[in-house]
């Protein structure tokens, strides 16, 4: 058997199990909507922190962190404290969130905006940003598909290749079961995925080097300013690093997919177990970075950072390893990816075409159209992976930068009696428009702070104004709150 | 317009919770002057990895003292 044969056939073996789980998760339910998009509001502790590791660790902890640990060095350190203090955040709003959520039968964030604010053109436009920020999302992910596979079957399947038939496996599950099939997919994703990241963070820098501390002595020598912010970048520093972290952590849970993970918990208490765990999760993150660092000493001038660490596993392990990397690679690419896609099609159908073209529609129909969406979706961004070209970790703080500026509606809707629909609609407009203004030209970072916390600020403080000039329409305090 | 009545969800966090929280921030975040340098061994790497684990356990005081609190309050009303 050939190198690439052995790497491929294990490749295969293991989306075709991954993908079969998907398929027999929710084989034996009705999939009416409430199914279908939150599970039946009963997931506990651990299927929540399945989904929620699921949504987590994809193809940006795979390959985009040690990409950017490559090409960036320093800088991309704001990864292991985002993801870590994005829960702490989370514990203290996300069980009111699911306590109003479970109240008023929310299943997605635009329902949040819509029952706390009573404003259809404010639910509407929440649910246009997240969907446009799950574009760079989602596009990350299927570029991640291609880098994967190609590598993996040492350039034998191209990544448009790759990328088509990963989206379609992605579309076949997320369209036959829903919320339930991606939770089950995670179990076998994350576990491989745990597996690979110790192999290769151990075992990069222990066969190239001798060991991770001898690796590091050796960069400490060679590229010492490499370890350090700005890194291999020029404006990427400490204000940069400490604008970045507050932005993506206040971030983390306005992603309309984890907004509407936190309803399928069972309980608040679900959900604040969760928040104190889950930073745990991120320990495998670090693993990632020992492996990006590696790379910078292996393969000192790759024109691609994102390709480092995949190229580097082909040279240390044995083609049948580079499967088991590429298949867990490729499903820690398509869980996210079918939950963005789940997301992003039941908000299209429910939350923007119901409301606004079709109020008679039944929830099955609104299921049906939105089953329909993720086909649409899935070609679209399909479309734009494959015509795309920017670093993982580029699209991802593109995507942050416009979702989080729903946080201020969010929290000043759970704490602040005073807080009105019209608002958050003007501040968070102004944030969006800010954020896309200095972004397309190019002025991010902005006096050395990422032009998403630039534009967040500005949201807060216009929207605390407009909330106290526009009083006389408030009437959106949730007694007990305040 | 009509408020939202009857949403009694939760009462702000109490300081002591609060305090305890903004620990990891202050360790992760705000301190990266102090941490971000190569020696020794590229400490700010280290750092954030032990953080990692210590946020946890910043996290499980919060849910102590939370959990305590909302207890009171349920057996209160």
């Amino acid at each position: 058997m050939t190198p690439a044969a052995a790497a491929l056939t294990v490749m295969a073996a293991i989306v075709a199990v991954g993908t079969a789980v998907g398929f027999l998760a929710g084989a034996r339910r009705r999939m009416d909507l409430e199914q279908w998009s939150v599970g039946g509001r009963g997931f506990g502790t651990v299927l929540v922190f399945l989904l929620m590791a699921g949504e987590v660790y994809t193809t940006f902890a795979f390959l985009g962190v040690s990409g950017w640990a490559y090409s960036r060095g320093g800088p991309a350190l704001y990864a292991l404290a985002y993801l870590t203090l994005a829960y702490v955040m989370a514990f203290f709003f996300l069980p009111p969130l699911w306590e109003v959520g479970r109240r008023h039968g929310m299943q997605t964030q635009p329902d949040f905006f819509s029952t706390v604010y009573r404003k259809p053109y404010l639910a509407g436009f929440v649910c246009v940003v997240g969907i446009l920020a799950f574009v760079p999302y989602l596009q990350l992910q299927l570029a991640g598909i291609g880098i994967i596979v190609s590598v993996a079957s040492f350039g034998h399947i191209g990544r448009i290749t790759a990328m088509s038939v990963g989206t379609l496996l992605v579309v076949a599950f997320v369209f036959a079961h829903g919320v339930r099939a991606v939770a089950s997919v995670s179990v076998v994703k994350d576990f491989l995925m745990l597996l690979v990241a110790i192999v290769i963070g151990v075992g990069i820098p222990l066969a190239h080097f001798g060991g991770i501390g001898a690796m590091f002595a050796a960069l400490a020598r060679t590229r010492p300013a490499h370890l350090v912010m700005p890194g291999a970048t020029t404006n990427l520093g400490h204000s940069w690093y400490i604008s970045t972290v507050i932005l993506t952590s206040c971030g983390f849970y306005m992603w309309p997919h984890a907004f509407a993970a936190t309803f399928t918990a069972k309980s608040a208490d679900t959900l604040r177990r969760n928040a104190v765990v889950l930073p745990i999760y991120s320990l495998t993150l670090a693993l990632m970075f020992f492996a990006g660092f590696a790379v910078v000493l292996i393969l000192p001038n790759l024109r691609e950072g994102d390709l480092g660490l995949l190229t580097v596993a082909a040279q240390t392990f044995p083609p049948w390893f580079l499967g088991v990397i590429g298949g867990a690679g490729a499903l820690t690419a398509m869980v996210p990816a079918a939950i963005l896609l789940l997301t992003a099609a039941t908000l299209f159908a429910k939350n923007l075409y119901r409301p606004l073209f079709a109020p008679g529609m039944s929830d099955d129909g609104v299921a049906r159209l939105a089953r329909a969406m993720v086909i649409v979706l899935g070609a679209t961004s399909l479309g734009l992976a494959i015509h795309g070209a920017s670093t993982l970790v580029s699209l991802l703080l593109t995507g942050y930068a416009m979702v989080t500026q729903c946080f201020p509606g969010v929290v000043l809707g759970l704490y602040w009696g005073r807080v009105t629909g019209t608002g958050v609609f003007i501040g968070m407009a102004v944030g969006v428009l800010i954020a896309v203004l200095l972004m397309s030209t190019h002025l991010d970072p902005l006096v050395g702070l990422n032009a998403g916390f630039v534009a967040l600020c500005i949201n807060f403080a216009v929207t605390i104004a407009a909330s106290l000039a526009t009083r006389t329409d408030a009437a959106v305090t949730l007694p007990g709150l305040t | 317009m009509t408020p939202i009545a009857g949403d009694a969800v939760m009462t702000r966090p109490s300081a002591g919770a609060l305090g305890l929280a903004t620990i990891p921030f202050a360790a992760m975040c705000f301190s990266v002057a102090l941490w971000d340098r190569v020696q020794p061994m590229v400490l700010g790497l280290f750092w954030l990895t032990l953080w990692i684990v210590l946020t946890p356990c910043c996290m499980w005081g919060v849910y102590r003292l939370e959990s305590a609190r909302n207890r009171a309050r349920d057996h209160d009303s």
